[in-house]
């Protein structure tokens, strides 16, 4: 019934080897098709590799995963080629020409999923780590893989059974001997339950910047400097740098990772009066950008004496960075006096060349300030735009709960509510899960 | 043979009762077959029927023309309705039954329901031809053949009583257990199971001391089980209160040994919600006492069931620890409490109609599907008596969703996840429990009773009465509304945002009553009490209705998807092994039934899905 897939689990282009992964019902029949003998399971073994027509494609190590303790929980195999486009494209061939096909992105993942091997939190884990491209995503997305959100969730769930299990007894029971502060002592749990919630919430903006990259804006005077600021912290010409002002019309944004974190710059437009449509529009985007973004460079010549650096003061915040550009050129005027506008604004001043290899100082000092403002101490609990849309339900529906709990039975409906919304997160309660914990707490037995 | 049926009921007991009047109402040659005529209806345990979920269970039973809710009324002699200070869908009604008032008005109404025959045999065995029950064989030889069969034998099935060192086979004291026919259902391959039970001393009321003991009374007026009593006229008689002390405890934690349970000689699983004494010793070890409420069993009986101390300690041992009780000091046991254990089948080899999938023709309800309470035994015997009528007459069984009725709920949780205790009914475990009302029960159900086929001509002609006069005034209901303007201008605190609101939307605000309704619209006042009633139900829930409604519907989309009854479970890609062997067993009808089997996982559920989709399409 279902197809066999392979796919390139290695990145594409020239590397010492490429892995080549199998999965499907007809796995080992591929392996075969490839004239190799199967090796013992989860063993790596050294085999040749031929086309139908017996010519050798390659030295390969294979291993072979039976289902269903495999991966995706069917029969699985794995080449390891060695490295190159010809031969990873003469064996996918051979296997395309074996029935196979090629997998779907995230199709591996996705049966692991329907087989049941992984749920839907670690299902995107993997997906995020597979993207990760810095050191503390890989940690966040590892985290979550190895089910720490996981176990946040299912204390969460515990509370929600908890409370449940109180209600419950003060319906079903109304006969038997509660005690007298069972409703007030089924509530305390869930308010506290409530006030985590908003902590999760408001942690989130954390969880999805080490997941999408912390963003900072670089704002200044046309011809400023921003453009070759950028191009040194990435490493390469991202934006086109020339000496006429108003070059960059549009933002342009780089990835860039800073100590452990991934982070996006963007160059944007430089801000001046007194400009065509097109570069009016640049302005547009370049200001809605540096407002969205987590932290803004806001450049200065200091070798400038025009006071074309106002204009792009109005964007900075406190806690923004002023970089004073061009320091290896004399002294200019507005230095001064843009070096006490961030003093009275509360920015910290830094001096930079482009030339004179101050970028390294400045790659320091933006490190330093995306780790103190990325490394909470606790574990974000939402990474998902997903999570805080269950999440804010599931607070909803809580706060609904105390609202009625003099009813238990409309107290009891919106807990279950909540209950809801965070099961689609990490997993159901059922009836039995409270009637387990009811009868634990409450002697009951008339 | 001893001449040909429709259907034969086995056993005369809750479940027996309701289902051969069921399948008499239906039209069908009923026989019920029992061992001993005086002991149908008897309550073998305690003397009360409803409560919460009971309550809702009786009601129901009553809105498709049962029994029980009749007899309750015609033998109740203490009646409240439990949780009356909550909200209208957690309220239970509940009686203190004479039992011998019971047996007598129960015996009363199968001898005068047409078409049903009652006779005294003890049956040994069934006739099974081809795979199917054709008629079931007494202990003398005689054989009865019928178009189906319903067995509701209690606790009877190797039932062993134990009580202190004693083991007794029995099927409750003094009645012998049913050994062969266990054998029998071994042999058709039935998967069985073993429970245990357990049920308190009975006392000698003239031996106790009442003068120190806190007494409960019931409701003034008795608010009735069934839609058809208008009102009860029997002498209402009061409960004892009292507990159980340090002393008591102590005694019984130094003979745990002597406990059935604790001294290791029973095997089967007791009920969470009904612990033995010695449970509640041992589990709840820092309480210094537990509530006994002393239940008279009758008007004119002097035995007293004290509710709450169930045990299977020594008869010394009993006599004991009860005279260290408040009120006990000089008590006389009229009959030792004990403990049995039963076989029962395990619910998952049954269809949603009650039938036995491997043996066609057979129908089981009451304890052997492994259910505890007279309730649950009453309301699967309703469905497995029409059941099995309607497959005589070859129409489609009764089947009720989760979002009708509590039935719908029981007979769901034991066929699609079974047992690991006896079953009882709470209200927790229905879903949609503000829709599944003790008070709207004839509302949700008598309709689908008529069509059904086991709704009396009179119970059909009352309800229809009752139901136009409700329609009438919930039209008036939605119809009477003041502007917001109005509203403020006749004192009620609503926002002034130019809204109008009906009647039940003003009735929903927590400050204005009915009362302040009926000086804007004198013309309410004369709703009857009962319609009344049901518009402030309709408002107090305004909104939380509407939400499960639409819950109701998502919850029948997924119901709506069959599967196909050769379904090949095993072969399906996508499932893990544990859903896979679960799902093969259980043979779910439906998409939803599917996804409330243990251990499916919604990944197992997509992947069915995608089964049922792919099939649509080729189909």
């Amino acid at each position: 019934m279902s197809r066999t897939i392979f796919a390139l689990a290695t990145a594409p282009g020239r590397a010492a080897i490429a892995v080549v992964r199998i999965s499907g019902p007809a796995a080992r029949e591929a392996v075969a098709a490839l004239h190799a003998r199967l090796p013992p399971p989860r063993v790596a073994a050294l085999r040749t590799l031929r086309t139908v027509d017996g010519e050798i494609l390659d030295r390969a190590l294979v291993l072979w995963f039976p289902g269903p303790p495999s991966y995706t929980g069917e029969d699985c195999a794995e080449l390891h080629l060695h490295g190159g486009r010809a031969v990873v494209e003469r064996v996918s061939e051979a296997l395309i020409a074996a029935g196979l096909e090629l997998a779907e992105p995230g199709e591996f993942t996705r049966r692991a999923f329907e087989n049941g091997k992984l749920d839907l939190d670690q299902a995107e884990a993997v997906a995020d780590l597979i993207d990760s491209e810095s050191a503390a995503q890989a940690r966040q997305a590892i985290g979550q893989l190895r089910g720490l959100l996981g176990d946040r969730y299912r204390d969460w769930r515990s509370v929600l059974v908890q409370a449940l299990a109180g209600l419950e007894a003060l319906v079903d029971f109304p006969e038997e001997d509660l005690p007298a502060d069972a409703a007030p002592r089924a509530a305390r749990p869930v308010a506290a339950l409530i006030a985590q919630l908003d902590l999760a919430l408001a942690d989130q903006a954390r969880g999805t910047r080490v997941r999408d990259g912390y963003t900072i804006a670089i704002v200044g005077a046309p011809n400023a400097g921003k453009s070759s600021i950028l191009n040194g912290l990435v490493g390469r010409d991202a934006a086109i740098v020339t000496d006429i002002a108003g070059t960059t019309r549009d933002v342009i944004e780089a990835p860039v990772v800073l100590g452990a974190y991934r982070a996006v710059l963007a160059d944007t437009a430089g801000i001046r009066d007194h400009v065509g449509v097109v570069e009016a529009e640049g302005v547009r985007r370049a200001q809605a950008w540096a407002q969205a973004a987590d932290l803004r460079l806001w450049v200065v010549d200091q070798s400038a004496c025009g006071g074309l650096w106002r204009q792009a003061a109005s964007m900075v915040r406190a806690g923004d960075l002023c970089v004073l550009s061009k320091s290896d050129l004399p002294v200019g005027n507005d230095a001064g006096m843009a070096r006490a506008r961030a003093e009275a604004e509360g920015l910290q001043t830094i001096s930079h060349s482009a030339r004179s290899g101050g970028t390294d100082d400045l790659r320091s000092i933006l490190s330093h300030r995306v780790a103190v403002d990325l490394s909470g101490a606790d574990f974000p609990a939402v990474t998902r735009a997903r999570h805080a849309r269950h999440l804010v339900e599931a607070r909803s529906h809580l706060a609904r709960a105390l609202a009625d709990w003099e009813s238990p039975e409309l107290a009891a409906e919106n807990v279950r509510l909540a209950a809801r919304a965070l099961a689609k997160i990490a997993g159901q309660i059922g009836v039995e899960d409270v009637l387990d914990k009811l009868f634990a707490s409450f002697c009951i037995g008339k | 043979m001893t001449g040909a049926w429709d259907v034969i009921v086995i056993g005369g007991g809750h479940a027996g009762c309701e289902a051969a009047a069921a399948a008499a109402r239906f039209g069908a040659r009923t026989l019920l077959l029992t061992h001993k005529l005086e002991t149908i209806g008897e309550m073998s345990c305690n003397p009360a029927i409803g409560g919460l979920g009971k309550g809702h269970l009786v009601r129901e039973v009553d809105a498709l023309d049962g029994l029980m809710g009749r007899m309750a009324d015609a033998a109740g002699i203490q009646f409240r309705l439990l949780n009356r200070s909550r909200g209208p869908a957690v309220r239970g009604p509940r009686a203190q039954i004479d039992r011998r008032l019971y047996r007598q008005a129960i015996r009363k109404a199968l001898e005068r329901q047409c078409g049903l025959t009652m006779r005294a045999a003890a049956i040994e065995d069934l006739v099974v031809d081809g795979g199917r029950a054709v008629g079931v064989i007494s202990r003398c030889g005689e054989v009865y053949r019928a178009g189906a069969i319903v067995l509701t034998t209690g606790t009877f099935l190797k039932g062993v009583i134990h009580c202190g060192d004693e083991r007794i086979p029995a099927g409750r004291a003094g009645d012998e257990p049913a050994i062969r026919l266990a054998d029998r259902l071994y042999g058709l391959g039935l998967p069985m199971g073993r429970l245990k039970t357990g049920t308190p001393p009975r006392l000698d009321g003239d031996s106790i001391d009442w003068r120190d003991l806190a007494m409960q009374a019931g409701d003034q007026p008795p608010i009735p089980f069934s839609f058809l009593t208008t009102a009860i006229d029997r002498p209402q008689i009061e409960c004892g209160v009292t507990s159980t002390t340090p002393e008591t405890h102590a005694i019984i934690a130094a003979r745990l040994n002597e406990s059935a349970v604790y001294g290791g000689k029973l095997s089967g699983r007791g009920p969470r919600y009904c612990p033995s004494i010695e449970d509640k010793v041992v589990r709840f070890a820092d309480r210094g006492g537990h509530q006994i409420f002393l239940e008279p069993e009758g008007l004119e009986d002097t035995t007293i069931y004290p509710n709450g101390i169930s045990t299977s300690v020594a008869p010394a041992t009993q006599n004991l620890f009860l005279r260290t009780i408040p009120g006990l000091s000089k008590v006389r046991v009229v009959r030792y409490g004990y403990a049995i254990e039963y076989d029962y089948v395990d619910p998952c080899g049954l269809d949603l109609d009650l039938q036995v999938k491997r043996v066609p023709g057979l129908y089981l309800a009451g304890q052997i599907n492994g259910t505890t309470g007279y309730e649950e035994a009453a309301a699967q015997g309703l469905i497995a008596g029409l059941n099995a009528a309607k497959a005589v007459s070859n129409e489609p069984p009764a089947v009720f969703g989760r979002d009708e009725a509590y039935i719908g709920v029981m007979i769901d949780d034991l066929v699609t996840r079974g047992v690991s205790e006896p079953y009882r009914m709470f209200t927790s475990r229905a879903e949609f429990r503000l829709r599944l009302r003790a008070d709207n029960a004839d509302q949700r159900l008598t309709a689908r009773g008529v069509q059904l086929g086991c709704v009396g001509h009179s119970r059909s002609t009352a309800f229809a009465a009752k139901q136009s006069i409700l329609e009438d005034v919930r039209r008036e209901a939605d119809e009477l509304n003041l502007s917001a303007g109005e509203a403020r201008r006749r004192g009620f605190q609503v926002t002034a945002d130019g809204q109008r609101r009906n009647l039940k939307q003003l009735l929903a605000h927590p400050e204005i009553g009915f009362a302040d309704l009926a000086r804007v619209w004198p013309q309410i006042d004369a709703w009857p009490i009962f319609a009344r009633e049901q518009v402030e139900i309709d408002a107090g829930y305004l909104g939380y209705i509407d939400r499960q409604d639409a819950d109701v519907a998502l919850f029948r989309r997924d119901e709506s998807l069959p599967l196909a009854e050769d379904l090949d479970f095993a072969a399906l890609g996508g499932l893990s092994n544990e859903a896979r062997e679960k799902l093969s067993r259980i043979r779910p009808r439906t998409l939803g039934q599917a996804a409330r089997v243990e251990g499916v996982t919604p990944g197992a559920i997509s992947a069915l899905l995608a089964h049922v989709r792919r099939h649509q399409r080729v189909g």
